[in-house]
C-alpha cells in the first residue's frame, strides 16, 4: 500500500488544479456577468469531482477529458454552425432588433449648438486587448466630475480617477487608458463610436473632446418605427432591416433574424447563387477525383519500378522520392505558386520549358496547375501505401502466373492491381474525402482564383470550403449565416462519401 | 481475395522451391535495366526538382531578383538576414513548436486514455460511442472556423489568456478533434496486447490507473510516438484555424507567418521565403527520414494528408 500513496497525492494534486481552473474561470465569466456560462463551469466542477473523487465511473475516468473537448469544442460548433445557418447572420445583421435601434439612434447624433462638451480619454475595460477591445469614453465635464460612456450608455465614475492638469483622465480603476499612439490606431473605430445619452448621444471630437447631440433619428416603439426628425421619413422593420416606408432604401444596420431554411433554398434557387454553388459543386467532386487517380497511378508505377530486386540503393531512392511528402503543405503550395508564375523572370515553369501560360490568370490552366501540384504532393503517399501492399504479395502467386505463361503487363493487370486495390481501397476513399475539403492547397496557391466576370464570389478554383471561407470572413460583406448552410452542405456531401468508404472496410465490423 | 486463394491452391505454389527463384536468374539477365536506372532518374527528378529550387533560391545571394535560376550565383546569407530583418521569424518557430509540441502531447493523452476505455473496459455505450465518434470524425472540424471563431471571440473577452493572438486558445481549439482523431488506430493496437497481462495485474491486487500507467502504456511505446508524431506534423502544418485565430505577427505560426511575408510583395521576398521554408521543413523532413517505417504505417493505417 506505501507505493500507492504518491500516486494517491498526484491525483488529489491534480484534481485540485482542474477545480481551481475552473473556479477560476467561473470567477471571470461571473463578473462578466455571463450566468449561463458560470452554471456551465459549475456542472463541470461537479462532474470532475463526481467522477474522479469517487471510485466508480471507471471507463468515464479515461473518457471524460477527451468528451469535454469534444462536445465543447467539435459537438458545440457542429451545433453553433446549424444554428448560424438558419439565421442572416452577417454584415449588417450582427446584433439583436433593440441593438440596432440604440445603435442607429446613437450614430444619428449631430451637435447642438451651446451644448456641454467634455475632456475625453479613450480606454479599454481593464485586461481587455488594446487593438480589439470595445473602446470606452473616460470623460470630465467642466465641473471636473467625471464619467465612463461605452455603448451601453453613460455611467459616473469615481474609483481610482486620475486628472492631469487638463482635466484629462489619465487612470482609473477597471479601465486602461490608451496612449495617444494606440487610439490613433483605432480612429476608425472611435470614429464609429457613439454613446446613448439623454434621448441623443455623446460623440467623440478628434481624441480628446467629446460633445452631446441631439439624435436626428428618433425610435417610436409603440408604432415600431424609426423617425428621422430632419426629413420626416419614417423606417419601418422588413426582413430584418429598417426600410423606409417611402421605398427610397434602408437603414445600414439591421438584426440578426432567424430566415428558416433561406440559406439553402438559395443557394439551390437564387440563380445567381445557385450558379455559383453548383459550378464550384462540380469543380469540389472532380479535382479530388482527378488528383486522387492521378496520384495513385503515378504512385503506384513508381512503386511497381522501385519494388523490383534487381534495383540496387532502393532504400535511399525510396527516401528520397518521399522527400515531397515531407515537406510542410504551406511550403508546397507556395513555391509552386512561384513557379507557376507567368512572368519569364519569376515563372520558373515558363522559363524553363520555353511557355507563355497564363498559369494562374486563366481559369483553366489554373485547374491544371493545382492538379499539377496535387500530384507532386501526394503522389509519395500513394507510392508508400502501394510499396506496402506490394510487398504484402505473396511471391507464389506472382510465381503462378508467371508459370501459368502470363506476361508481366498482364500480371500487373489482372493480378497485381486487384490485389493492391483490395488493400488500399479505403485509403483512396479517406484520401478523396481529404482532398474534397484541401483548403491549404487551394488558398495558398490560387486563393480560389481567378475570378471571372465582374464578381468577385465565385472563383474558378474554388472548392466548396474555400468558397464558404470567403463568404466567411474574406469578403467585405461577411455572411456568415450562408457560410455556415455551405458548411452544412459539404458535411453532408463528404459523410456520404465516407460511410460509403468504410462500409467496404472491415473496420465497422470489427468492433467487438 | 478469390484470386489469391486460388492462386495459392495451385500446384506451383505448394513446393517450398525458393531455390529456384526465377527472380535469382532474373538478375542476371535485365536487358532493360538501364531503361529502369532512366526511368528511376527521372521520377527522382520530378520528386526533387522543386526542392533544389527553393534551396537554390534560398541561398541565392540575389534573391529577389534572379529566383528562377536553377543554379545559384553564389552562396549567401543574405536571404537570412532579410528575413530575420523583416519578421519575427523565430519568435514564429517558437510558437510553432509550442502549439504542434503541446497540442499532439494533450491529444495523444486524450485519444490514449479514451482509446484504452474503449479496448478494455466494458460499458453501456461502448459500441454506439465509438460509431458516433467516426460520424462527428466525418465533420472536417475546419468547417466550424466560424462557430469557433465567435466562441473564442467571446472567451478572449473574459479570459484573454485563451483568446486570439495566444498558443493556448488555439491548441484548445485543435483538441476538440483529439479524441475522435485517434482513438480508432489506438484502440487498434490496444486491442493487439494480451489481455493475460491486465488480467494478472488486476489478480495482484493493481489498480485501474496503475494497470494503464505502469504496464500497458508502456506496452505500446510505439504507437504513441508513431500518432505522437503524426498529430505533431498535421499541427505543424495547420493553417485554416491559425490563420484566423493568430492576427497579431509575433504570435503567428511558421504557415500563416510565411504566407502573410509573401503576400506582402511575392517577388521581393521570395529568397526570404526560401530561407524560411528550409529552415521550417527541416524538423519534418528529419521526422520522416528517422521514423520512416512508424509513419509509414501509422499513415496507412490512419489519417491521410
Amino acid at each position: 500500500m506505501t507505493s500507492r500513496s504518491p500516486w494517491l497525492v498526484l491525483k488529489w494534486v491534480a484534481i485540485a488544479v482542474a477545480l481551481a481552473l475552473v473556479l477560476w474561470g467561473a470567477g471571470k465569466f461571473a463578473a462578466a456577468g455571463n450566468l449561463p456560462m458560470v452554471i456551465l463551469l459549475g456542472f463541470l466542477g461537479l462532474a470532475i469531482l463526481a467522477i474522479y473523487a469517487t471510485r466508480r465511473a471507471v471507463p468515464m475516468k479515461y473518457l471524460f477529458p477527451g468528451l469535454v473537448f469534444l462536445l465543447a469544442l467539435q459537438v458545440w460548433p457542429i451545433v453553433f454552425t446549424l444554428m448560424t445557418s438558419l439565421t442572416n447572420y452577417g454584415d449588417g445583421h450582427m446584433e439583436t432588433k433593440e441593438a440596432s435601434v440604440k445603435y442607429l439612434v446613437a450614430q444619428s447624433v449631430k451637435e447642438v449648438p451651446d451644448a456641454p462638451r467634455y475632456t475625453m480619454s479613450v480606454g479599454v475595460a481593464q485586461g481587455g486587448d488594446v487593438t480589439t477591445s470595445p473602446l470606452v469614453l473616460l470623460l470630465t465635464d467642466k465641473a471636473g466630475k467625471t464619467y465612463v460612456g461605452s455603448t451601453d450608455g453613460v455611467k459616473d465614475l469615481t474609483d481610482g480617477v486620475t486628472k492631469n492638469d487638463a482635466g484629462k483622465i489619465t487612470a482609473a480603476t477597471g479601465y486602461q487608458v490608451l496612449t495617444g499612439r494606440e487610439v490613433n490606431a483605432r480612429s476608425k473605430d472611435l470614429s464609429a463610436l457613439a454613446v446613448p445619452f439623454e434621448g441623443g448621444g455623446i460623440k467623440p471630437s478628434g481624441l480628446s473632446e467629446a460633445f452631446v447631440g441631439k439624435a436626428s433619428l428618433q425610435y417610436d416603439a409603440a408604432a415600431d418605427r424609426i423617425i428621422d426628425t430632419a426629413t420626416g421619413k419614417r423606417y419601418g422593420p422588413q426582413h430584418a432591416q429598417w426600410v423606409a416606408e417611402d421605398g427610397s432604401g434602408s437603414l445600414a444596420t439591421g438584426w440578426v433574424e432567424n430566415v428558416g431554411l433561406r440559406n439553402y433554398t438559395d443557394a439551390l434557387t437564387n440563380e445567381t447563387l445557385r450558379n455559383g454553388f453548383v459550378k464550384i459543386l462540380i469543380w469540389n467532386l472532380i479535382f479530388p477525383l482527378i488528383s486522387v487517380l492521378s496520384t495513385f497511378l503515378l504512385g503506384m508505377a513508381f512503386a511497381l519500378l522501385f519494388n523490383d530486386d534487381r534495383v540496387r540503393g532502393k532504400g535511399l531512392w525510396r527516401s528520397l522520392l518521399i522527400l515531397p511528402y515531407a515537406l510542410p503543405g504551406f511550403v508546397t503550395a507556395l513555391v509552386w505558386r512561384q513557379m507557376f508564375n507567368q512572368d519569364q523572370q519569376f515563372g520558373l515553369i515558363n522559363k524553363t520549358l520555353h511557355l507563355n501560360i497564363d498559369w494562374l490568370g486563366d481559369p483553366t490552366w489554373a485547374k491544371v496547375a493545382i492538379l499539377i501540384t496535387n500530384l507532386w504532393l501526394g503522389f509519395p503517399y500513394m507510392f508508400l501505401i502501394c510499396t506496402g501492399a506490394l510487398q504484402a504479395i505473396p511471391s507464389d502467386v506472382k510465381e503462378a502466373a508467371k508459370i501459368d505463361g502470363a506476361s508481366g503487363m498482364r500480371t500487373i493487370r489482372s493480378i497485381i492491381m486487384p490485389l493492391v486495390l483490395v488493400a488500399v481501397g479505403p485509403l483512396l476513399v479517406a484520401s478523396y474525402a481529404f482532398n474534397f475539403n484541401n483548403f491549404a492547397l487551394i488558398y495558398l496557391l490560387t486563393s480560389g482564383g481567378p475570378f471571372e466576370g465582374n464578381q468577385t464570389q465565385v472563383g474558378s478554383t474554388d472548392l466548396l470550403i474555400t468558397y464558404a471561407f470567403r463568404l466567411a470572413i474574406g469578403g467585405v460583406t461577411p455572411n456568415y449565416g450562408f457560410a455556415a448552410a455551405i458548411s452544412m452542405f459539404i458535411f453532408v456531401i463528404i459523410a456520404i462519401i465516407s460511410l460509403q468508404g468504410f462500409r467496404q472496410t472491415a473496420r465497422l465490423e470489427d468492433v467487438n | 481475395m478469390s484470386i489469391t486463394s486460388s492462386a495459392a491452391g495451385s500446384p506451383a505454389s505448394s513446393g517450398k522451391d525458393t531455390p529456384i527463384k526465377p527472380v535469382k536468374a532474373g538478375r542476371q539477365r535485365d536487358p532493360y535495366g538501364w531503361l529502369r536506372y532512366v526511368a528511376i532518374a527521372l521520377a527522382l527528378v520530378f520528386a526533387l526538382f522543386p526542392i533544389w529550387f527553393i534551396v537554390a533560391a534560398a541561398i541565392n545571394p540575389a534573391g529577389n531578383l534572379n529566383t528562377t535560376q536553377w543554379l545559384p550565383n553564389g552562396l549567401s546569407l543574405g536571404n537570412y538576414g532579410d528575413l530575420t530583418d523583416a519578421r519575427p521569424f523565430w519568435s514564429w518557430y517558437k510558437n510553432t513548436l509550442i502549439i504542434a509540441g503541446f497540442g499532439s502531447l494533450f491529444a495523444v493523452f486524450i485519444g490514449v486514455c479514451a482509446a484504452y476505455a474503449f479496448s478494455r473496459l466494458r460499458f453501456a455505450g461502448r459500441r454506439p460511442g465509438l460509431m458516433t465518434l467516426l460520424l462527428i470524425q466525418m465533420f472536417p472540424s475546419l468547417l466550424t472556423f466560424v462557430a469557433l471563431l465567435r466562441m473564442f471571440g467571446d472567451l478572449g473577452d473574459v479570459i484573454p489568456q485563451i483568446g486570439f493572438n495566444t498558443a493556448a486558445g488555439l491548441i484548445l481549439a485543435y483538441l476538440g478533434g483529439a479524441m475522435g482523431g485517434n482513438v480508432w488506430l489506438l484502440k487498434g493496437y490496444f486491442d493487439t496486447v494480451p489481455k493475460e497481462l491486465d488480467e494478472a495485474a488486476k489478480v495482484d491486487g493493481a489498480s485501474h490507473a496503475r494497470i494503464f500507467f505502469t504496464i500497458t502504456m508502456p506496452l505500446i511505446t510505439p504507437i504513441l510516438v508513431t500518432v505522437g508524431m503524426i498529430q505533431f506534423i498535421g499541427l505543424f502544418n495547420e493553417f485554416l484555424l491559425a490563420s484566423v485565430f493568430l492576427r497579431d505577427v509575433d504570435s503567428q505560426t511558421l504557415g500563416v507567418g510565411l504566407n502573410a511575408l509573401l503576400t506582402a510583395d511575392r517577388n521581393k521576398y521570395f529568397g526570404a521565403f526560401c530561407v524560411g521554408a528550409v529552415l521550417a521543413s527541416a524538423p519534418i523532413v528529419l521526422l520522416y527520414l528517422a521514423f520512416q517505417k512508424q509513419l509509414v504505417g501509422g499513415l496507412t493505417a490512419g489519417s491521410v494528408k
